[in-house]
């Protein structure tokens, strides 16, 4: 691993960011002053509990949302809109658009954006599609798809436009545990195989051990920084081990205290 | 079983795992249908059916009761509809009516889609089209052919008015409201694509919305269709080349029975050519094609 205070500098910087959600008759504030800075090749992971503003934050990325206080920058650009240098993978199925087929899905964007055009955008499409492991699927429209292939789809969408940083909101949260194992090497070995940054939001610690290489620890509602840890030593293949275990239990405790807090706070009201 | 304490508890079974499981098992597996069951199968078949059915039932009772005048059975109808088609003047008249039916629809479809357009663009849209249909969609157009009338004089162009005041509020209120529920999730994704303004609305509001859309149009033409007839009927007289409407009137006048119902024939199926052929044809290629509606 190459020292961080030498390398190249970082590709999203995100410096003491707030998120406000205003309703008719709220004001919620999702994440408080965080900050965090994501390098290339980072597998950066947001990980918190329900409801800590980690979706929040990576809507604040994506451009959807403007922070109240902070900033954000993408190579030095501050982010003031949504674009397709940051790719977004929902957690929500039906992020597919149903009335395109799975090739014609993954090649939207890049005809969108301009970025590919026509034979060279459907080879790319073909070349992804592979990569995920549904080349079968190419001409199938989304709805005949389940749920995990739909998520796979839009993964490939997403990193056909090789944006500058992929963002990745939950995308295995609603999937069984076989396939989630499954999804979680695949995208390994593509991230082997392609070297992409990502920036990846779960609130499975686990997860977040054996798919991040550096994990940002979230603080209950609203979301402030609470520890940045590493893990690029884990794969699924260190699931059972010592120090796995010890770094799964030292983030358990982590977040686990804060709730113990919180609870007794709650008792006290 | 109930266990000392009163709880019940399941029993415990052997274990076992089956290690062949052959395939005469299944029973049948598969199977070719009967070309009877083939061609019943065909949703189109069993609907000829009951329109030969009905046409026969018409037959009978016409023969029975033997009184032209009032109810002429199938076969005078069928034969006044193809004289007329072939040498009357039933051609020319559904000709002129479908004629000012899509001058009249397609103005409808444009007007809305300004509308819907200034709707889902600005608040101040939004708020005008929302009381807009709330005031005229409850108003029967026909009951504006009277002010038409004053308006614009006997003749095409107070009937493409009412025509259009039906057709506008459906289509706009359906538009909108399917704009309206289009997913978040879809909306960010077509943003994250860097779509914005028209270019979003075109490739992601209109295809996601379109179960909704077609609804519109499918209600908007059902309402114009009827308008234009009733409006027909009642005004028919004096235009110089009237539609089928005022040739339905025109033959009650002279006691042409079995032409009145030829004419209520040929409304009855250009409605269901538009439905189940035109209608039918798009759904089939668009929203049943995409899994958006069943
Ligand atoms: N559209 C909204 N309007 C108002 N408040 C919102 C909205 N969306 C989220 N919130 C609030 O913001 C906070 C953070 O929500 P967020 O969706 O970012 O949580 P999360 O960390 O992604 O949770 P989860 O793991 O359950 O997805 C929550 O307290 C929630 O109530
Ligand atoms: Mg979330």
């Amino acid at each position: 691993m190459p020292d961080a205070s030498r390398s190249a500098p970082p590709i999203l910087k995100v410096d003491g960011v707030t998120l406000q959600y205003k309703t008719t008759e709220h004001l919620v504030t999702a994440t408080y002053r965080v900050s965090f800075e994501v390098h290339r090749g980072d597998r950066f992971v947001l990980l918190g509990p329900s409801g800590c503003g980690k979706s929040t934050l990576l809507k604040g990325v994506g451009g959807f949302m403007t922070p109240v206080e902070g900033t954000m920058s993408l190579n030095g650009r501050i982010i003031d809109r949504p674009g397709p240098d940051r790719m977004m993978v929902f957690q929500e199925f039906d992020q597919l658009l149903p009335w395109k087929t799975v090739l014609q899905n993954v090649m939207f964007p890049m005809e969108c954006a301009g970025k590919w055009r026509g034979a060279e955008a459907a080879e790319r499409a073909r070349h992804f599609i592979e990569k995920v492991n549904l080349t079968k699927f190419a001409e199938v429209y989304p709805h005949m798809l389940s749920g995990g292939m739909k998520q796979r789809v839009a993964i490939a969408r997403a990193m056909a436009m090789e944006p500058d940083i992929l963002l990745m909101d939950e995308p295995y949260a609603a999937l069984d545990a076989l396939t989630r194992r499954k999804m979680q090497e695949e995208l390994l070995e593509l991230w082997d195989d392609v070297r992409f940054t990502v920036l990846f939001v779960t609130h499975s610690i686990e997860e977040a051990i054996v798919v991040g290489s550096r994990i940002l620890v979230l603080s209950p509602h609203p979301g402030r920084v609470k520890a940045e840890l590493n893990c690029h030593q884990f794969g699924h293949t260190a699931q059972g081990g010592v120090e796995f275990q010890t770094l799964q239990r030292r983030i358990h405790d982590m977040l686990f205290a804060e709730r113990i807090e919180a609870e007794a706070a709650d008792a006290h009201d | 079983m109930i266990d000392t304490a009163g709880k019940i508890e399941p029993p415990v079974r052997a274990e076992f795992e089956l290690r062949d499981v052959a395939a005469a098992q299944f029973g049948e597996v598969e199977r070719p249908l009967s070309a009877f069951e083939r061609v019943w199968n065909q949703a189109w078949v069993r609907r000829a059916a009951i329109v030969a059915f009905l046409a026969l039932a018409w037959e009978i009772y016409g023969r029975t009761l033997d009184n032209p005048l009032m109810f002429p059975p199938f076969w005078d109808v069928a034969q006044a509809l193809w004289h007329d088609f072939v040498k009357g003047p039933l051609l020319s008249r559904m000709t002129t009516t479908l004629q000012v039916l899509i001058l009249g629809y397609s103005a409808g479809l444009a007007i809305a889609a300004v509308f819907t357009t200034l709707a889902v663009s600005t608040r101040f849209g939004n708020d005008l089209l929302s009381t807009l249909t709330a005031m005229f969609n409850p108003l029967p157009a026909i009951a504006l052919l009277p002010l038409a009338l004053l308006w614009f004089g006997l003749g095409i162009p107070s009937l493409v008015f009412v025509i259009i005041h039906s057709v506008l509020w459906a289509v706009a209120l359906n538009t909108h409201t399917g704009f309206k529920s289009v997913s978040e999730t879809l909306r960010m994704a077509g943003q994250n694509f860097g779509l914005r303004g028209v270019a979003y609305v075109r490739k992601i509001l209109i295809p996601a919305a379109f179960p909704s859309i077609l609804a519109g149009l499918k209600i908007g033409w059902a309402f114009a269709w009827r308008t234009l007839i009733a409006a027909e009927l009642v005004f028919g007289v004096s235009s110089r080349s009237g539609g089928l409407g005022w040739y339905i009137f025109e033959n009650r006048n002279l006691l042409e029975t079995a032409n009145v119902f030829a004419g209520l024939l040929t409304v009855i199926v250009i409605g269901l050519f538009v439905e189940g052929v035109i209608f039918r044809a798009i759904e089939a290629r668009t929203v049943r094609r995409w899994g958006m509606q069943r």
